[in-house]
């Protein structure tokens, strides 16, 4: 039995330990928007936040997540930084397929909440260029990263 | 033969269930109301809190309108545009729509161009469905009226629709659709419509509009619901062992230590492989690594290397005695090359190349006696019919599929094989429902690439340097004669989806196209823009290198041969004018130009490049493109975007090599894709004309290897005639 606390939620999972954390979210939490996609953190579908910081959880088992905090794409939305992010894909009309796009704002968020300054597109391309998208929404979604910080920078979110 | 009129007497049908309809995604409700209707023998029947003037819209007495959309969703913003075309004949506040997924009822929902089947891909689903849609929403909205007509009790001719009302302009009376369809009751016979009756271009309110896509907001958070995120009470998980190579058989498996592991249920033995059941998909996997399997070692694709099957294939190419199946012939070619001042001649090849839907293949299943019910991340509903009334033995009638949202598509999700996969598991457990995950090493090894390549081209010029010949030579696996060889057989041999691209509007006095099928057991298929992707390298980096032969610009050039075509004369005048094409370029930068008509939509590309270790780096894509009547303008603009970047990564990175018939690439870190840090910026320009619309999906993909490689040449002086390409 291992604890943790996903999107502020103590839970207790029964899986084996070496179960990827991916699985774990997927299949017992019931929690979809976690996505699977190459199963050895090369595409960044299956980015969570664990402790605050972004980890493919298809290459994390469950075992070491034992009494620490893991964020999904379910709890970021409820978050500030997560609604500014969601209003912008929005507003770009970002997704095409979409598969990708859980990962993508996984990784958006830790980008603006590190970010010391206003990002340029270089900036966006280059730090989440761990996340592939196979439809090549590449530009748009930097579009939206830099329409999100802007917002956030604002206090319209 | 159109599906709309053909059939609408028998899909009419008043539903009980559409009313219900909350959200878009539900189709369970469609289903419910559809399935009615199914058993009604799609005879109309009154009553209810809905009402539908045929299959494809449902008027709720709450003002909700649900519109069916008939095509798979798989990032190309179908299910926006389907209902577009049915809310612009219809006059629809777009406000009040809610779209669902049509269920795999091809009689109501096939698309013409696909023979009525329920397929989704070669760029066919606007320009298919656009006037068997519209008429539908045109025959509905006459229904409408005329329902009106006989409430106000008025002439049908003295009524105008505007955002879903009916309007007496006279009177000033004005009847809701919600209002009309609390009592409007089917008409015995449905008004007769045609083409000539659907509004002009000039008159759309909706078509040519940028709505926002249906499908956006779901994906922007979390919650849109593909396939693998299909959940069922009581369901488990499933990883299927193949051969490690196509058509090889089972001869024998060890399953011992895999029942062994705690959380397996189930092993199954299927035609091809063994599948491992178990309560998470992880055990699953596992149980399946545990298997000890002996496969056949009889299969044709054995031999195959690539490198040497490559080597054979330009060798192939390259004989001109073997003349193999004249795909096109225009003029005569031989005597036009016999008779010119200057030929060129070049040998193109492309290697092949795996789909990588982000979202891997995968299906649930449930089997009830000698019902089956799929939920697929499906392009081909009626391929899965196909595959599960043949391989898993099942009844049409009794299949019952529903299609996801798709992570990906680009023809790898046309074939059932995952679907095949569920059903055959759920087969031997009835009851429970079996989802049925491929590993990602499992979707690049199974994968049907996008078939090895090598086209030798020649080209013929005259005294003014005029092409007067192009003989066109085209070495491949076939993939008609794989998926549907009666139909390749019917058409001479000719391989359609391979030999795509090769026609030209380029006025060329000898044309003459050759294809020499190989077969060597290794599984060809569709790959986004399939043929277009190579045939339009070899043809617009062979046109360039004649207009630098000649000492012609290479934009003129290609204007010059256009003289019939004032369409694709726009778009590269556009596109030209976009790049500033012919202005001065900083030191080690160059622009290139490609050209492509395939699915009739034109496009001109020109892409800015400079070399950096001997590969080409590009920093800018210009792209002017004419798609006849364009239903979302800036959804073309991302498709084209889209597909830039996909052709992109090809002609840059990918590449699938066989040794002894096995794929050496099989997950992410061997098998390179494009990734955000190597984007360029891609500008595109609509130039939307009055002409039915051609396919935009793929559009984008054709001219990009080619613009590329003509900036390269431009730059640096040598030819990539390679995809991907080799280091210059």
């Amino acid at each position: 039995m291992t604890q943790m606390t996903v999107n502020n939620q103590k839970v207790s999972l029964d899986t084996p330990a070496d179960t990827p954390l991916l699985w774990a979210i997927r299949e017992k939490l019931n929690l979809t928007g976690t996505k699977f996609g190459c199963g050895i953190a090369q595409c960044g579908a299956c980015t969570v936040h664990l402790d605050g910081a972004p980890v493919r959880s298809c290459s994390v088992p469950v075992s070491a997540v034992s009494g620490r905090k893991i964020t999904t794409i379910e709890g970021l939305m409820k978050t500030r930084t997560g609604k500014a992010l969601e209003a912008a894909w929005n507003q770009v009309q970002t997704p095409q397929c979409g598969y990708c796009q859980s990962g993508q704002l996984m990784a958006a968020a830790d980008l603006l909440n590190k970010a010391k300054k206003t990002l340029s597109r270089e900036d966006i391309l280059s730090a989440m260029s761990g996340h592939i998208c196979r439809c090549g929404t590449y530009n748009q979604i930097a579009q939206a990263v830099a329409l999100a910080q802007k917002t956030l920078k604002g206090g319209q979110a | 033969m159109n599906p709309v009129t053909t059939v609408s007497r028998r899909a009419f049908m008043v539903g009980s269930g559409a009313g219900s309809l909350g959200i878009s995604f539900g189709l369970a409700s469609a289903w419910a109301t559809l399935d009615a209707a199914h058993a009604q023998g799609f005879g109309g029947t009154t009553s209810g809190n809905a009402f539908s003037p045929n299959g494809w819209v449902h008027f709720g007495t709450d003002g909700s309108v649900t519109l069916v959309s008939p095509a798979a969703e798989m990032g190309q913003g179908t299910m926006t545009a389907m209902p577009m075309l049915l809310a612009e004949e219809l006059d629809l506040d777009w406000k009040q729509v809610k779209v669902v997924q049509a269920p795999a009822h091809s009689k109501i929902f096939g698309n013409p161009r696909f023979g009525g089947g329920m397929v989704t891909g070669a760029s066919r689903t606007v320009a298919g469905y656009y006037d068997p849609i519209r008429l539908a929403g045109l025959q509905a909205r006459l229904v409408m009226v005329q329902a009106a007509a006989d409430m106000l009790k008025v002439p049908a001719a003295e009524l105008r629709t505007e955002k879903s009302t009916v309007i007496h302009s006279a009177s000033g009376r004005k009847l809701s659709y919600a209002q009309i369809a609390k009592v409007a009751q089917a008409p015995a016979e449905l008004p007769k419509v045609d083409k000539a009756m659907l509004k002009p271009m000039s008159q759309f309110k909706i078509i040519g509009t940028d709505i926002a896509r249906v499908d956006v907001a779901s994906k922007s958070n979390g919650t849109a619901k593909f396939g693998i995120d299909q959940r069922m009470p009581g369901m488990l998980w499933a990883s299927v062992l193949r051969a490690p190579l196509h058509r090889e058989k089972l001869e024998s498996v060890d399953d011992a230590a895999t029942r062994a592991l705690p959380g397996v249920k189930n092993v199954v033995r299927l035609p091809y492989g063994v599948a491992v059941v178990a309560d998470s998909f992880h055990t699953a996997r596992q149980g399946r690594d545990l298997l000890k399997a002996q496969w056949s070692s009889t299969s044709k694709a054995r031999s195959h290397n690539s490198a040497a099957v490559l080597a054979e294939y330009v060798a192939r190419s390259q004989n001109l005695s073997d003349a193999g199946v004249e795909f096109a012939k225009h003029g005569d070619t031989p005597a036009q090359l016999a008779g010119a001042v200057k030929t060129f001649s070049a040998t193109y090849t492309s290697e092949m190349v795996s789909h990588i839907c982000l979202e891997p293949m995968n299906c649930t299943a449930k089997v009830e006696g000698d019902q089956v019910e799929v939920w697929a991340p499906s392009q081909s509903p009626s391929f899965i019919i196909g595959a599960l009334s043949g391989a898993a033995g099942f009844k049409p009638e009794n299949i019952k599929i529903n299609i996801t949202l798709l992570g990906g598509g680009f023809g790898r999700r046309v074939e059932p094989d995952y679907a095949l996969d569920a059903a055959l598991v759920a087969k031997a457990m009835p009851g429970t429902p079996i989802q049925v995950i491929w590993t990602r090493e499992d979707d690049i090894t199974h994968d049907k690439y996008r078939p090895l390549t090598s086209q030798h081209l020649v080209a013929g010029v005259d005294a003014q340097g005029k092409l007067v010949g192009l003989l066109h030579r085209v070495v491949s696996e076939g993939i008609y004669a794989r998926v549907a060889p009666p139909a390749f057989k019917a058409s001479g041999g000719k391989d359609q989806p391979v030999m795509e691209g090769v026609e030209i509007s380029y006025g060329v006095p000898g044309h003459l196209v050759q294809f020499m099928i190989e077969e060597r057991g290794v599984d060809a298929g569709f790959w986004r823009a399939v043929g277009p992707g190579y045939t339009k390298f070899a043809i617009e980096t062979l046109i360039d290198e004649v207009a630098r032969g000649v000492g012609r610009d290479p934009l003129g050039y290609r204007l010059d041969m256009l003289g019939q075509h004032p369409r694709a004369r726009a778009v590269l005048n556009q596109v030209a004018q976009m790049a500033g094409w012919g202005r001065g370029m900083p030191a080690g930068r160059a622009l290139g130009l490609a050209f492509s008509d395939a699915w009739n939509s034109m496009i001109g590309m020109v892409a800015e490049v400079s070399i950096k270790d001997g590969k080409p780096v590009v920093h800018q894509v210009w792209a002017a493109v004419d798609p006849g009547h364009a239903v979302q303008p800036k959804n073309i603009e991302v498709q084209v975007e889209g597909s830039v970047i996909y052709g992109l990564s090809a002609a840059l990175h990918e590449k699938i090599t066989l040794k002894n018939g096995e794929p050496q690439e099989t997950n992410l870190n061997s098998y390179r894709v494009l990734r955000a840090n190597e984007t360029p910026l891609v500008n595109v320009k609509v130039m939307p004309s009055d002409n039915h619309p051609g396919g935009m999906g793929e559009v984008g993909l054709p001219p990009i290897a080619p613009a590329v490689a003509n900036a390269v040449a431009a730059l640096t002086g040598k030819r990539l005639r390679s995809l991907p390409f080799t280091s210059v």
